[in-house]
């Protein structure tokens, strides 16, 4: 099939950047999108032309790596997977694809459409941990944990970071990318010593590195590749709520007098 | 920082500080109306009237005025909250998409904060009308019945009551939804009902205040001298 080609080109953070125009001639629907952009690349080398810049890793769909705006949509049109397991057999001849990179304040552009997530990293850094015994390998089963508390902090485990959520939310918002992290380790036993401080150090960090506010907009669901609920916000809401208001805050465990 | 301050100063926090006051005045716009079907009575007005000249009694008049500064002070809230958060969210994504498809944040909950603006300007105007007779109606204090024949007979007047009816459908629907999210109410049990409760919520209310001015003009509901 032919395709035309709108892709966001930018040559740093502090470049202007706009869209470059491409025509491409012989793509196959067995290709993915990605490979679909290897052969544009390839041809842009040919010609002595920069090729694309764009992030990838497995291309398996578990990694988290790739992601771009593809006319509209994070990830692409495709439910429930990332760009990578995105296939051109869902495009059509003749199309016109718009692609441009994941756009929030606290993801700065590097090059086309690879963006800096690292405000993730520093999220996670903030609390998204728990504080284990080390050393032997603890026996199994040793902390029960209800198979429903199980279920729903693998849920949220499924997360991989992508940062589709944030590229959808008309506010820029992380809240389902906290809200999953809080869950993964608030729902299970081992996560409990921290869960309140946690809730507020990961809330506040995300507000620190620019992300907006939750609008209970639903959009960040429904373009995540794991299919996260924003059920977890209310659980993250509700966290957040109670942390605020008990001993664990700014009083360094004393109950106040 | 007081734990309240750090609070208030968070998007969650400013969150559930609008869910409670929206809440609120949800509430009062539900009671208002429930009031004001006393339109309907039949009686050329007596039960509505007798209701206004209750409220405005020397009786009533302490809950009066702690409905009047709790709905004042809600109105402050929400308002400054959601000045402070929509800002926060316009600077989190400074350079704009280029093609936009939305699969589930509807035009309702998108337009939040149009249609917040749009219902404050409304209800300076229906206070002015209705509570100070100087909405370029004829009025006469305490004459409720009367004072809403006459106001919704002017077109203009009805016309822009049922816009900001329907801004409040809009703006009813997503924030009756988003309030059960904000406060963190979530439960397999119960999730499936959130979205419902707050349609048919919204269902009642906008029913009920459109009726009014449809009636009037139908000349369903007229002056007992039977001008209109």
């Amino acid at each position: 099939m032919k395709l035309t080609l709108h892709i966001w080109r930018q040559k740093a953070h502090n470049d202007k950047g706009g869209f470059v125009r491409y025509t491409l001639a012989d793509v196959t629907e067995h290709m993915s999108f990605l490979e679909m952009l290897d052969v544009l690349n390839e041809e842009l080398v040919v010609k002595g032309e920069e090729p694309v810049h764009f992030e990838h890793d497995c291309r398996e769909g578990i990694c988290g790596c790739c992601g771009a705006v593809v006319n509209g949509e994070p990830h692409g049109p495709q439910k429930g997977t990332t760009l990578c397991q995105l296939h051109m057999r869902h495009f059509h001849d003749n199309d016109e694809i718009w692609i441009e990179p994941f756009r929030s304040k606290a993801f700065p552009i590097l090059k086309d459409l690879i963006v800096d997530r690292g405000a993730f990293d520093r999220v996670i850094q903030a609390g998204g941990f728990i504080a284990v015994r080390t050393g032997s390998a603890p026996d199994a089963n040793g902390i029960t944990v209800s198979k429903e508390a199980s279920d729903l902090a693998m849920d949220a485990a499924e997360c991989i970071g992508c940062g589709a959520c944030v590229a959808a939310c008309p506010n820029g918002s992380a809240s389902l990318f906290v809200s999953a992290k809080l869950s993964q380790l608030g729902l299970l036993p081992q996560g409990q010593p921290e869960r309140m401080k946690r809730a507020i150090a990961m809330i506040r960090k995300a507000e620190e590195e620019g992300f907006g506010y939750c609008s209970n907009y639903g959009e960040c669901e429904a373009v995540c590749p794991k299919r996260i609920s924003i059920h977890h916000i209310a659980r993250a809401n509700c966290d957040y709520h109670k942390a605020s208001f008990t001993v664990w805050q700014g009083t360094g465990g004393k109950a106040a007098r | 920082m007081s734990a309240l301050a750090a609070y208030w100063r968070s998007t969650v926090g400013k969150k559930m500080v609008m869910a409670v006051t929206g809440l609120i005045l949800f509430a009062y716009v539900f009671v208002h109306m429930l009031g004001n079907l006393q339109l309907y009575a039949g009686d050329g007005g007596k039960a509505i009237n007798e209701y206004a000249a209750f409220l405005h009694s020397t009786r009533a008049a302490p809950l009066l005025w702690t409905a009047r500064i709790v709905l004042f002070a809600c109105v402050f809230l929400h308002v400054w909250a959601a000045i402070a958060l929509t800002i926060q969210a316009w600077g989190a994504r400074p350079v704009r998409y280029s093609k936009r498809h939305y699969r589930e944040a509807d035009y309702f909950a998108r337009t939040m904060i149009w249609s917040g603006p749009i219902i404050g300007a409304f209800v300076v105007y229906h206070v002015l009308h209705l509570t100070l007779g100087r909405g370029g109606a004829p009025y006469e204090e305490l004459h409720a019945y009367e004072n809403v024949i006459n106001g919704f007979n002017i077109p203009c007047v009805a016309i822009f009551y049922m816009v900001a009816v329907l801004m409040l459908m809009m703006h009813f629907r997503h924030g009756l939804w988003s309030w059960f999210q904000t406060l963190g109410w979530s439960h397999p049990a119960h999730d499936g009902a959130r979205r419902c409760v707050a349609n048919v919520l919204t269902a009642i209310v906008v029913i009920g205040d459109l009726s009014f001015p449809i009636a009037v003009l139908l000349k369903l509901v007229t002056l007992p001298g039977g001008a209109a």
